[in-house]
């Protein structure tokens, strides 16, 4: 047996993948984005304006959207 | 050879704030060796400035004390003993003032549900607040931000296993996973002097009103009081399930304000932080909490409830007082440098 504890990724289902850090993050376009933290959210909806990183905009919204 | 240890860092501690009214002078005159009491909490204004202030400066020797006050009235019998009777005060006005209930997931999908056209400070910052306001704002939020997550540290003891394990890996975060100088409390200090702000503790307690003074009592009332655990737990998961979002727009706030670095830090960091937190808080704490033992789940609730209230109470304070083009603190502040 390994002693090394396995990395764990926690899929949310409604939200961002958790990944233990720190990670590297390899984006097509090349770039490369380091997240020093213990736990990372990685987006996986697209819509987070901190993409690759989960910054909550997966949330519903409500529909009384004023546009802003 | 010569060693050299780092200088430690010896601050003063604070001062004791003014007294506003019967309740708040009677307990400074204790601290300064008066006699008990003789006033009692029964029909104070639960909510009000000089009931606030007593609970807040009881609470504070469990926290970091006031200069010239002995450690050991931390567990003064006459003390202790006027706190609860200000503590059974707020405490049935919170109950009295929120709908209860025990559906768990409910209240966190109205926590997680962004309404975009909402009003409210840190909407009101990020579209056209000023740069006094922004102070203000900071101001307000640092008798919290000082000992941030400290009142949520009382409750490690009184949980177990996957709650207790996921609420520790917050709490590290939130200190900085072992580096002092990361510590979200000092990233906010740090903020603060970017600002032109004092950041030692309690600089602002004088200038706190009530609305502020009440939010972090709940934290401390909720976190020294075992029984109260699970409304721990909510407390601790409204701020954690709102902060991302709100961060956000203070972060947007900072740059159109062309704020520096430390104080747009601050407000980053707390986007990509919260967006874990609030995860860990709902399936890592509050799921095997609940799960564990049912009966959390009404406790849960009123946690989240009360402190969603007082949160309200709080942003409508300002915003009225901001409104009015008037300073939302108890005195002004000193214009910036
Ligand atoms: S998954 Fe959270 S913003 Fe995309
Ligand atoms: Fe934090
Ligand atoms: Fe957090």
């Amino acid at each position: 047996m390994s002693p090394e504890r396995a990395q764990r990724v926690v899929v949310t289902g409604d939200g961002p993948v958790l990944v233990e850090g720190p990670v590297e993050i390899d984006l097509p376009d090349g770039t490369r984005v380091l997240s020093q933290r213990p736990v990372t959210a990685l987006c996986v909806c697209r819509r987070s304006a901190r993409y690759p990183i989960c910054d909550t905009s997966h949330r519903t919204r409500k529909k009384t959207e004023e546009s802003s | 050879m010569t060693t050299t240890a780092p200088a430690p860092v010896r601050r003063a501690r604070p001062a004791l704030p003014r007294a506003r009214g019967p309740l708040s002078a009677a307990v400074l005159d204790l601290l300064r060796g008066g006699a008990a009491p003789a006033v009692g909490a029964t029909g104070a204004d639960p909510f009000g400035e000089d009931l606030q202030l007593a609970l807040y400066v009881c609470y504070e020797l469990h926290y970091r004390g006031f200069a010239g006050v002995d450690d050991e009235l931390e567990w003064s019998p006459e003390l202790l003993a006027f706190r609860r009777s200000l503590e059974s005060v707020f405490l049935a006005a919170l109950r009295g003032a929120v709908p209860g209930g025990d559906d768990v997931a409910a209240e966190i999908a109205s926590l997680v549900t962004e309404v975009p056209g909402e009003r409210g400070v840190s909407h009101h910052l990020r579209r056209r607040g000023e740069p006094w306001q922004f102070r203000e704002y900071i101001a307000l939020r640092s008798a919290y931000h000082l000992k941030e997550a400290d009142p949520q540290a009382w409750v490690i003891p009184r949980l177990d296993g996957h709650a207790k394990a996921a609420l520790v890996s917050v709490e590290h975060d939130e200190y900085g996973a072992g580096r002092g100088e990361l510590m979200h409390a000092r990233l906010f200090g740090d903020m603060m002097l970017e600002l032109g702000l004092s950041d030692e503790y309690g600089a602002y307690l004088d200038a706190s009103p009530a609305q502020v003074l009440a939010e972090v009592n709940f934290m401390s009332l909720a976190g020294l009081h075992r029984s109260l655990r699970g409304a721990l737990v909510g407390q601790f998961a409204v701020v954690e399930l709102t902060s991302s979002p709100g961060s956000a727009r203070l972060v947007a706030a900072a740059q159109r304000l062309g704020l520096g670095p430390a104080t747009v830090g601050f407000y980053a960091e707390h986007v990509e932080a919260d967006a874990v937190h609030e995860q860990v808080v709902r399936h890592g704490i509050i799921a095997p909490l609940v799960a564990e033992d049912p009966a959390m789940a009404a406790d849960v609730v009123f946690g989240m409830q009360a402190a969603t209230l007082l949160d309200d109470r709080l942003g409508e304070h300002v915003m009225a007082a901001w409104g009015e083009g008037r300073s939302a603190l108890v005195r002004e502040l000193p214009p910036a440098p």
